[in-house]
Formats: structure tokens, C-alpha cells, sequence
């Protein structure tokens, strides 16, 4: 599996990547794997609020539906609407086309709360026990 | 569906396997006091003697079958072809119920899929759900639907639309942060668009129509679908779906949600149910459907094969966040009404449409030339319109009951504003005669 390293990760397997002015937002290689064949994704509105910790959006297998949580406060600035046409990119490609949205964060900082690289996989390898 | 009862010899096998002397040593906790009470019931009867009995008292009832019966408001008199009850009376479909083993259901998954088409055939939607228990429910659901999927907070809902339905969308609907606001009608009876216009605000999710609605009058509803989607809301259309084998489809006038009670399909009157809610949607809903949804696919050898589908949707995966908590349908009377539409077919429905129609503008005609009575509903209609008449409906009833006859529904309790108002209804049973007949009687009540 592969994590990344100028990314940050959340223990709820969202990743988030600090660009000039705001965060873009997807799922960790692990989540996409755990949940397999993705058929649709439900997408926040832009505009919408985004609190850390939150639930802002939902992907859904045949069989399940797993909440996506905000890794920052802020508002969302950008969604990704080809994954409303083919959510399987996010399968294929989590850390590329399969990003989900971009927030304005409020706080800029906030970003390097969340864990780096090789925390996320440390908290995998300890949750896997 | 076949019984058996366990064995006196299996009986002890259990009592054995768990440690126990008798049946009686399980009961030990309950007080004696509390255990077989006297019962001041009758002696036993035997199976003649309760036919006999069971019989008489079925006889006290009123029904379509031994008076003319001129009561719609909700429930309504059709002829239902026998090839209706010959397939749901089969074994395999009468114990059913809606599967949640589902994919081991083959025959149940087809039958409801069938239904799900057909009632897209006859409402033009994109998309139907396996059905709901009523015309009432299905209709708050579309409701509660309009306020997710728009994140807004009002519902604008008819007057003329059927109180009992109205009292249950308010029953789902009503919490802190929703309204429900009412939309009256005019001196004819059809919808105050003037009202509508006015209250259409940025905080209405949904506008709610019928048509026909309560008064029986087919609503003029050109134009409203835009008006209401520019505003951002969702157009739901209640209506009786045989209705639509003359009039436009829900499709057709732009609706978002077509629903209503599909009692009318096949489904007799049986004191008030079970009946049938059907629930059909515009494809860009179909995420946010309440139901069970039957979809078509292929098995891993290629084979059709029939699956419950978008499951995500469900309280069983989405528990809390789901669209609804309805877990069910009601598949035996889907069924009915699947049979109902493929024996009447296309042609048929028009047929059975037209004669209602015929038969009830030819009584609402009749009895406009009764001095004392007045036509409220001038306007165009299905199988039902609404008269003033010149005493109140109640004293009418009575003395058309003497006759024979079932008289229509009187608004005075539910609609208080229009005193002496009855609503009359006549479906493709009605012969001249008995049209003709009840005319008569109407004219000799008011003397």
C-alpha cells in the first residue's frame, strides 16, 4: 500500500494536501481498498461548511455506505465532478483524479495536526492487532 | 400453506433436552394466581354453528354487492377480473412477503419488477419502488423526500387534497424547523394559484397537488411544473392512477414524484386495506427513493436474474442516514395490481378511464337539473364530483339508505366551508339504470 509522504493522513482514512490556498481532500489508498468496487459517491455542495471531524461526504459500495469526514475546518471551494459519472477512478487512482473536494481552510495551520506519512501507517499496522 | 403441529413424542424430546419434567415447571415464575383465569367465554360451537353465525354477522354489513353504492372519497368500487385473484391466491405468492433473503426469491423479485414497470408505464416516471402500504404513507414519504433532498424547510400541500392524507404527511413531516403550509381552493374547486404564487418562497422544498383532487375535479395544472422547478422546488403529484389512462400522465404535467393510493388496480375495497401505495420518480431521484427497488441483471453465468437494488438507500446499511425506515412493500397487493394493469392492458385502462368518466359526467349532468341541488365541480372530472345539496348529507344518506342505496361523502366535518357538499362517486359499475335510479332518489330526498 502506498501512503504518500507529502501528504497528511486522518485516523478515519481521508488524506489531505496543502496547496497555496486551500486543501484538497480524497481517501487514503487503505480506504479504497477496504471498501473495493465504489459506485457512487455523494459530493458536499460548494460553498457548504466543512467542520473538522465531520461527516461532509458519503461513498457507497453495492452492500455499504462509509461516512468521509472533513480533516479541516473551513469551506468547500471546489468537487470533483467526474466521480459523479465514474466513482471507480477513486479505486484506481486515490491520490490523483480520485480527489474529492477542496476546502478554504479557516485556519491555515490546521492541516499539520493531522498525522504524516509514516504516523498513519504506524496507526495502521497497530489497529490491524 | 400447510401446518403441522409438533407431536406429543417431539414434544417430550424438547422437555428432555433441556432438563424439564413438564411444560408446566417453564411456567414456574408466573403467579398460580395469574395462570388459567376463568374465561367467561361461550361454550364451543361447532363448524356449522359458527358459519351460521359468522354469516349472520358479515350480513349486517353494507356493501357494494347488496346496495348501489355512490362512495368514492378514497376507496373506490371497481371490477376487479378474476385472473386477479386466481394468480395471487397461488400458494407461492400468497404467504410472501417482501423478501429479505431476496435473490433466493426469484418469482417475487420478477413479480415486483414487473410492477415497478408498469406502473412507470402508466404514470410515464422514470423510475417506481416496490410500492408502500398506502396512498397516505407514500405520500408523506415524498414529502420528507422533497425536504432532504432540497435541505429547505417548507412543504406547500393542497386543501383539496384528502384530509386523512394531509393529517399524515403532517404526522411525518411536522418537527421543529418544518411548515406545512396550505394552499386553498377557489369557489369552483380548483387550486388558488394566486396563493400558490405568493407563498412560493426560497424556503418551500415541495408544492403537493391533487388531481383529481378530493372534489374530484382534474386540476388545470398547465404551467405549475416550471413555475414551481424556477423556484427550486419539487413538484409532487398525488392522483388515481386509473385516472390517468384518459388525462395526462404525471410525466407529463412535469411532476418530480408521482404518488397516490393504487387501490383502484385490482384491489377490492376490504374495509380500508390493505391497499397500496405506488411511488414513482424522475431518474435524477432515484438515490434518494424510499423502498425497496427490484433491478434487472445477470447471474455469474450470464442468466437474467432479478436483485434487490441501490440498497445503500436502506436503514439496513445506511441505518440512521437512510432515505426512509420503511423496510417492506406490499407485495401481495403490488402483485394484484401488476396483474390488474398487464389482463386490462393499455387499451383497456383507457377503456375502463373513459367509462367512469362517461358515467359520472353523465350523473353529474342529471342531477344539476335537480332543483335544490348545485354543481360545485363544473370543471373536468374523473369518476367523482361534488353537489350542495339542499339538506344536510346526513338526513340524505339516511333516507337513501331505505332505498337501497349508498349515498356520497359529506364534506361537513372535514371541509366545514362547504356545508351540505357531497362528493359523489360513479365508477364503470354503474349501469344507466342505477344511475338513473339514484338520480330519482336525490329528488325524492329533497322534498
Amino acid at each position: 500500500m502506498n501512503f504518500p509522504k507529502e501528504l497528511r493522513y486522518t485516523k478515519t482514512h481521508e488524506w489531505a494536501k496543502q496547496n497555496a490556498d486551500s486543501v484538497t481532500v480524497g481517501i487514503s489508498d487503505y480506504a479504497q481498498h477496504e471498501i473495493s468496487d465504489i459506485v457512487f459517491i455523494e459530493l458536499p455542495k460548494v460553498g457548504q461548511k466543512a467542520t473538522q471531524g465531520k461527516a461532509i461526504s458519503v461513498v457507497e459500495s453495492v452492500k455499504a455506505a462509509f461516512d468521509i469526514y472533513a480533516p479541516v475546518s473551513g469551506t468547500v471551494k471546489a468537487i470533483n465532478t467526474t466521480l459523479e459519472s465514474d466513482p471507480s477512478i477513486v479505486n484506481r487512482d486515490c491520490y490523483g483524479n480520485g480527489w474529492f473536494f477542496e476546502i478554504t481552510p479557516d485556519d491555515a495551520g490546521e492541516i499539520n495536526s493531522l498525522l504524516a506519512s509514516d504516523q498513519y501507517e504506524t496507526f495502521l499496522k497497530e489497529a490491524a492487532h | 400453506m400447510h401446518y403441522f403441529p409438533l407431536t406429543n413424542d417431539e414434544r417430550q424430546e424438547m422437555l428432555d433436552t433441556i432438563g424439564v419434567e413438564n411444560f408446566g415447571q417453564i411456567l414456574q415464575a408466573i403467579p398460580s394466581k395469574l395462570k388459567n383465569p376463568t374465561l367467561d367465554i361461550p361454550p364451543h360451537l361447532s363448524e356449522i354453528e359458527i358459519n351460521r353465525l359468522l354469516g349472520d354477522l358479515a350480513a349486517k354489513n353494507l356493501h357494494c354487492k347488496n346496495r348501489s353504492s355512490f362512495l368514492g372519497a378514497g376507496a373506490y368500487d371497481h371490477f376487479s377480473p378474476s385472473i386477479v385473484n386466481e394468480i395471487i391466491s397461488r400458494n407461492e405468492f400468497y404467504t410472501a412477503y417482501t423478501p429479505y433473503q431476496a435473490e433466493a426469491s426469484q418469482g417475487t423479485l420478477q413479480a415486483i419488477f414487473e410492477y415497478q414497470s408498469l406502473i412507470c408505464e402508466l404514470t410515464g416516471m422514470d423510475v417506481s419502488n416496490g410500492s408502500h402500504y398506502d396512498g397516505a404513507t407514500a405520500l408523506a414519504e415524498a414529502a420528507l423526500l422533497s425536504l432532504t433532498k432540497t435541505q429547505r424547510s417548507k412543504i406547500l400541500i393542497a386543501r383539496s387534497i384528502h384530509p386523512d392524507y394531509r393529517r399524515v404527511v403532517q404526522t411525518y413531516v411536522e418537527r421543529p424547523g418544518h411548515e406545512i403550509v396550505e394552499i386553498p381552493f377557489l369557489a369552483d374547486g380548483n387550486l388558488d394559484n394566486e396563493f400558490l404564487k405568493k407563498h412560493l418562497t426560497s424556503d418551500v422544498a415541495s408544492v403537493i397537488i391533487a388531481s383529481p383532487n378530493f372534489l374530484g375535479l382534474v386540476e388545470d395544472l398547465e404551467g405549475l411544473a416550471a413555475e414551481v422547478h424556477q423556484n427550486g422546488s419539487l413538484f409532487i403529484l398525488v392522483s388515481n392512477p386509473l385516472s390517468h389512462g384518459f388525462y395526462k400522465t404525471p410525466a407529463e404535467l412535469g411532476a418530480d414524484i408521482s404518488c397516490g393510493e393504487g387501490q383502484p388496480l385490482g384491489i377490492p375495497m376490504s374495509y380500508g386495506g390493505p391497499w397500496l401505495g405506488f411511488f414513482a420518480t424522475k431518474r435524477e431521484l432515484v438515490r434518494q427513493i424510499p423502498g425497496r427497488l427490484v433491478g434487472l441483471t445477470k447471474d455469474s453465468q450470464g442468466k437474467r436474474a432479478f436483485c434487490l437494488t441501490l440498497q445503500a438507500r436502506e436503514q439496513h446499511i445506511r441505518r440512521e442516514k437512510a432515505a426512509s425506515n420503511i423496510c417492506t412493500n406490499q407485495a401481495l397487493c403490488a402483485l394484484a395490481a401488476c396483474v390488474y394493469m398487464a389482463a386490462m392492458g393499455k387499451a383497456g385502462i383507457r377503456q375502463v378511464a373513459e367509462l367512469n368518466i362517461e358515467n359520472a359526467m353523465y350523473l353529474r349532468r342529471e342531477i344539476a337539473k335537480l332543483k335544490g341541488f348545485k354543481v360545485l365541480t363544473t370543471g373536468p372530472i374523473f369518476n367523482e364530483f361534488t353537489v350542495i345539496c339542499p339538506k344536510p348529507v346526513s338526513e340524505i344518506n339516511h333516507k337513501l339508505l331505505d332505498q337501497k342505496i349508498i349515498g356520497g361523502y359529506g364534506l361537513h366535518k372535514k371541509y366545514p366551508e362547504l356545508q351540505n357538499g357531497m362528493v359523489i362517486c360513479a365508477t364503470e359499475t354503474k349501469t344507466k339504470e342505477e344511475l338513473d335510479q339514484f338520480v330519482q332518489a336525490l329528488k325524492a330526498c329533497a322534498l
